[in-house]
């Protein structure tokens, strides 16, 4: 038996009022009925139904765990007083919503969402069924969160990949009907979603395959690492032969749609590598980076395009020129810059970028840049008399771009200029009372984003065949800066896991367009807060962010 | 090092030919103005008083960057955002069903109240709900994390409003007090002008009122001074941080309830140029400094009222007003490069900058 005294009721009452209000919140701003259209399961739970439950089942669970002491009956009851609190705000968004109108106030409570949350039954009853739903929700994580870890994994891995397959199902049925026809696809997919069947398989699969993974690790604890050196060499040029394959064939892999997603993350990298110089290695924060992007994809246009503004010179030709542009204007916009730090930089280089946008759309270069109807008929380029029309084509183009981009900031990073930036951003007096040369790396720093981002925008002025001004948005700068920091700053990897995660995702879920940029609000506060090292950190990051809580730091810190 | 020293010297050089092609560009311009002479003195009046009333908008606005600042070296990017918030919700919760059942026009005084107060409200929450989950925990964080953090509320808030309220244009309604002109000195001034300048006034001596005289405003200023000291002193710290905030954010929210009444329509982008033009004023004036906010704002919004016309129209710049907002931003880099401390502040900029 509990005893009251042990039970603190504040807990679970404010952590249900938290997921009350997140809950509320998802069904408020559209993101439920929205992805209430995705079904993850034909006919059992689509994704906006994993939405509305998503927080209490999270906050429930970790209520249980932290706070029941190995209570089984405190913890349930933590769980299901979670799961009521949370209940209470949307069910009275019901009530409400039957009562008044609520659209001219709140656009989004449409009677699909209502629908959605009473289960289809009328406002009081559905209601009370949403409470019972959520206290069942709460109960099943406070349960889920007794059971012991062997067992808690296995299922959590099993749900989290059936979770994914049953999201991305619509893209994974049309690839799989490519290659295997219609027949096979059937059997799996049921119109845009995973067959019930399949999913339950799928699910026991996973716990099967994760648990016996993690009882083999625990029957050979330790690898022995006595791999030799040859070895070694050999398995690294393996995996980059793998590497190299898998890029080349890859396009034929995915298909038309698939490549062109491709192409706009490998646009991302590019500009993710510029910036990831200037942000990563130099430190230097700039949100006015899509000037260059703009400087590269006008310079692209007007040189190349057949249009009566365009000069028609050849792709190949442009190229080093619009780099050359971007990176001359990272020269001369980085001068007057010189002095400023952190902050300041940060609201100047903004400010930058606004007023190439602003001017690039007003009436003074309409005759040059062609205003807000921006310039047409951009060839895409040829190779051996062969136009890249196709995204399967283009892709290697951009490949190529970022390969190179790649392959100069690795070497950056590791040569003497890379050294220099990481003193810089380190501290500036003490880098200059080194000799290191604050002007030229600065600058140099400067010119090579903006370069890497010139070519990005003049291969995106190529592949879209025409630009607007409206491209050239400040969302540019900061999709491309939450990119880098998600990945992990003055990370190369961190740059493609940050840009697979940022724009190859929100492309394939058509339903993410609209709220793309909450997301990324929310995920930049998030990682600030829980993993400002990012997804991929680079060593040098990761040490210094978490200096204070590495016990191996401070210990050879101590023993010097 | 002798190198070094040519460097930085050539730097200079190329900062001052900046400097010198602005005011050649400026002073042509304005003489080329004034020899064409375009507009009539009351047209010049009327821009004069538009960048007065924009001014004192973009005033209310840059105190809450000057406040935060003071206090904790950070540019909040999102207080464009507690802008929005307040004035966004007011109207469509409050200002809107008023319109609609007659009630805004029969007391119209009280309606506006409410409505101030309601906006003020929605802004202060916003803001402490943003300092207590995004800023505090990051405190002691290097400054650029804060700054990203900033960032992300601001694109977070941005589009949380979108979704809940909807992404659509809304119309303020039209308050028939404050509807039509009154004669001054020769011209006529719109009604919504004087409110405008007027509430500033009130709401920049209270303010004042309350950093300068009231016990909290004293720990406000003991935290901005040294945060360490003023614990010892037995001062609150994170309240007074989080009081800051809120005394930002509800100036913003006055500025909101002011803003929908002179331009009559409101929506979830609205706290971006804003916020960053009142950025630009906080910056003008001395960031850190409250009356340097003030003057930076009005400073600001004459100039940018006055400066298309005077400067770009002579010059033969087609659609010289597309430039306005260039001109705002061109000044806040140049500010930003030439004085950061700028009019009123003190010699902040090595220090804290």
């Amino acid at each position: 038996m509990t005893t009251s005294q042990s039970i603190q009721w504040r807990i679970p009452l404010r952590f249900g009022f938290y997921a009350g209000i997140a809950s509320l919140c998802f069904s408020a701003i559209g993101l439920v009925e929205l992805f209430g259209q995705r079904a993850l399961i034909t006919g059992v739970i689509t994704m906006g139904q994993v939405l509305i439950f998503t927080a209490t089942i999270g906050l429930a669970y970790i209520t249980a765990r932290d706070n029941a002491e190995g209570q089984r009956g405190v913890a349930l009851l933590y769980g299901s007083l979670t799961g009521v609190i949370s209940g209470i705000p949307s069910a009275l968004l019901i009530l409400l919503a039957s009562a008044v109108n609520l659209r001219p106030f709140l656009p989004n409570v449409s009677p699909a969402l209502i629908e959605i949350l009473t289960f289809n039954l009328s406002p009081t009853a559905g209601s009370l069924a949403f409470l019972v739903a959520m206290t069942a929700a709460g109960l099943i994580a406070a349960a889920f969160s007794l059971l012991p870890s062997k067992v808690q994994r296995p299922i959590f891995n099993g749900l989290l990949w059936t979770l994914i397959i049953g999201l991305f199902s619509e893209i994974l049925s049309s690839r799989l009907r490519d290659f295997f026809g219609s027949g096979f696809t059937k059997l799996i997919f049921a119109g845009k979603a995973l067959h019930p069947l399949v999913a339950a398989i799928l699910f026991v699969l996973v716990i099967g395959i994760t648990a016996l993974l993690d009882a083999r690790k625990q029957t050979t604890p330790e690898q022995t690492e006595d791999v030799s050196a040859s070895r070694k060499s050999r398995l690294r040029w393996l995996t980059f032969a793998v590497g190299a394959i898998f890029l080349i064939i890859l396009p034929q892999l995915l298909g038309s749609y698939l490549s062109e997603v491709m192409n706009n993350v490998g646009l991302f990298i590019l500009m993710g590598l510029g910036l990831n110089i200037v942000v990563g290695f130099a430190g230097l924060l700039d949100l006015g980076y899509v000037a260059f992007y703009a400087i590269g994809a006008y310079s692209m246009a007007v040189m190349t395009s057949q249009g009566p503004l365009g000069l028609g010179l050849p792709f190949w030709i442009a190229l080093p020129f619009c780099v050359l542009f971007a990176a001359l204007a990272g020269i001369i916009l980085g001068v007057p810059v010189l002095r400023m730090r952190g902050d300041y930089l940060a609201i100047v280089t903004l400010g930058f970028g606004e007023i190439i946008r602003i001017l690039v759309l007003s009436d003074l270069f309409k005759p040059i840049l062609g205003g807000a109807q921006g310039i047409l008929r951009i060839p895409k380029p040829e190779i051996f008399g062969i136009s890249l029309v196709r995204p399967e084509h283009f892709y290697y183009v951009i490949l190529a771009g970022v390969l190179l981009a790649w392959f100069v900031s690795w070497r950056l990073s590791e040569a003497r200029l890379g050294r220099q930036w990481l003193a810089m951003q380190e501290d500036e007096d003490v880098a200059e009372a080194m000799g290191i040369r604050l002007v030229t790396t600065k600058l140099l720093a400067f010119s090579f984003g903006a370069g890497f981002s010139g070519l990005a925008g003049a291969l995106l002025a190529s592949k879209l065949t025409s630009i607007f001004p409206h491209s050239f948005k400040l969302e540019i700068s900061i999709n491309v800066l939450v990119l880098i920091i998600i990945g992990g700053l003055g990370s190369l990897p961190g740059v493609v896991v940050g840009a697979l995660i940022l724009v190859g995702l929100p492309e394939l879920l058509r339903e993410f367009a609209e709220y793309r940029l909450l997301m990324y609000g929310a995920l930049l506060v998030v990682m600030m807060l829980a993993k400002p090292e990012g997804f991929w950190p680079s060593t040098i990051m990761k040490r210094e962010l978490h200096i204070d809580d590495d016990p191996e730091i401070l210990s050879a810190k101590a023993g010097d | 090092m002798k190198k070094l020293f040519e460097k930085i010297e050539y730097i200079d050089l190329f900062l001052w030919l900046i400097r010198a092609v602005i005011i050649i560009i400026v002073i042509w311009g304005t003489v080329a103005t004034i020899i064409d002479n375009p507009y009539s003195t009351r047209q010049w009046t009327d821009f004069l008083i538009f960048g007065v009333a924009q001014g004192s908008m973009y005033a209310l606005i840059a105190i809450g960057y000057t406040l935060v600042y003071g206090v904790l070296f950070m540019i909040n990017f999102a207080h464009g955002e507690f802008f929005m918030s307040g004035i966004m919700t007011s109207t469509i919760f409050l200002a809107g069903p008023m319109a609609e059942s007659g009630f805004l026009n029969r007391h119209p005084i009280i309606s506006l109240l409410i409505i101030a107060i309601f906006s003020m409200l929605i802004s202060v929450s916003v803001a402490l709900l943003t300092e207590r989950i995004a800023y505090k925990p990051l405190r002691k964080a290097p400054r650029l994390v804060p700054l990203i953090t900033a960032i992300g509320a601001s694109f977070f808030w941005q589009n949380f409003f979108r979704g809940m309220l909807g992404s659509n244009v809304k119309p303020f309604p039209q308050v028939e007090i404050l509807s039509g002109t009154i004669p001054f000195l020769g011209t006529e001034i719109l009604k919504t002008h004087i409110a405008v300048v007027l509430v500033t006034v009130i709401m920049l001596i209270g303010l004042n009122f309350f950093i300068m005289r009231t016990k909290t405003g004293k720990s406000i200023r003991a935290v901005a001074e040294n945060k360490d000291v003023a614990a010892l002193m037995g001062i609150d710290v994170d309240r007074a941080i989080s009081i800051t905030f809120a005394t930002g954010a509800a100036m913003a929210g006055i500025a909101g309830v002011l803003f929908a009444l002179v331009f009559r329509q409101v929506h979830f982008f609205m706290g971006f140029t804003p916020g960053i033009k009142a950025f630009t004023a906080a910056v003008l004036g001395g960031i850190g400094s409250v009356p340097g906010a003030a003057i930076g704002g009005l400073f600001l919004g004459m100039f940018e009222s006055i400066g298309p016309s005077l400067f770009l129209q002579s010059l033969g710049i087609p659609a010289f007003n597309q430039l306005k907002d260039v001109i705002a931003f061109i000044m806040l880099v140049l500010v930003l490069i030439f004085r950061p401390q700028g009019i009123l502040g003190e010699a902040l900029a090595e220090k804290k900058a």
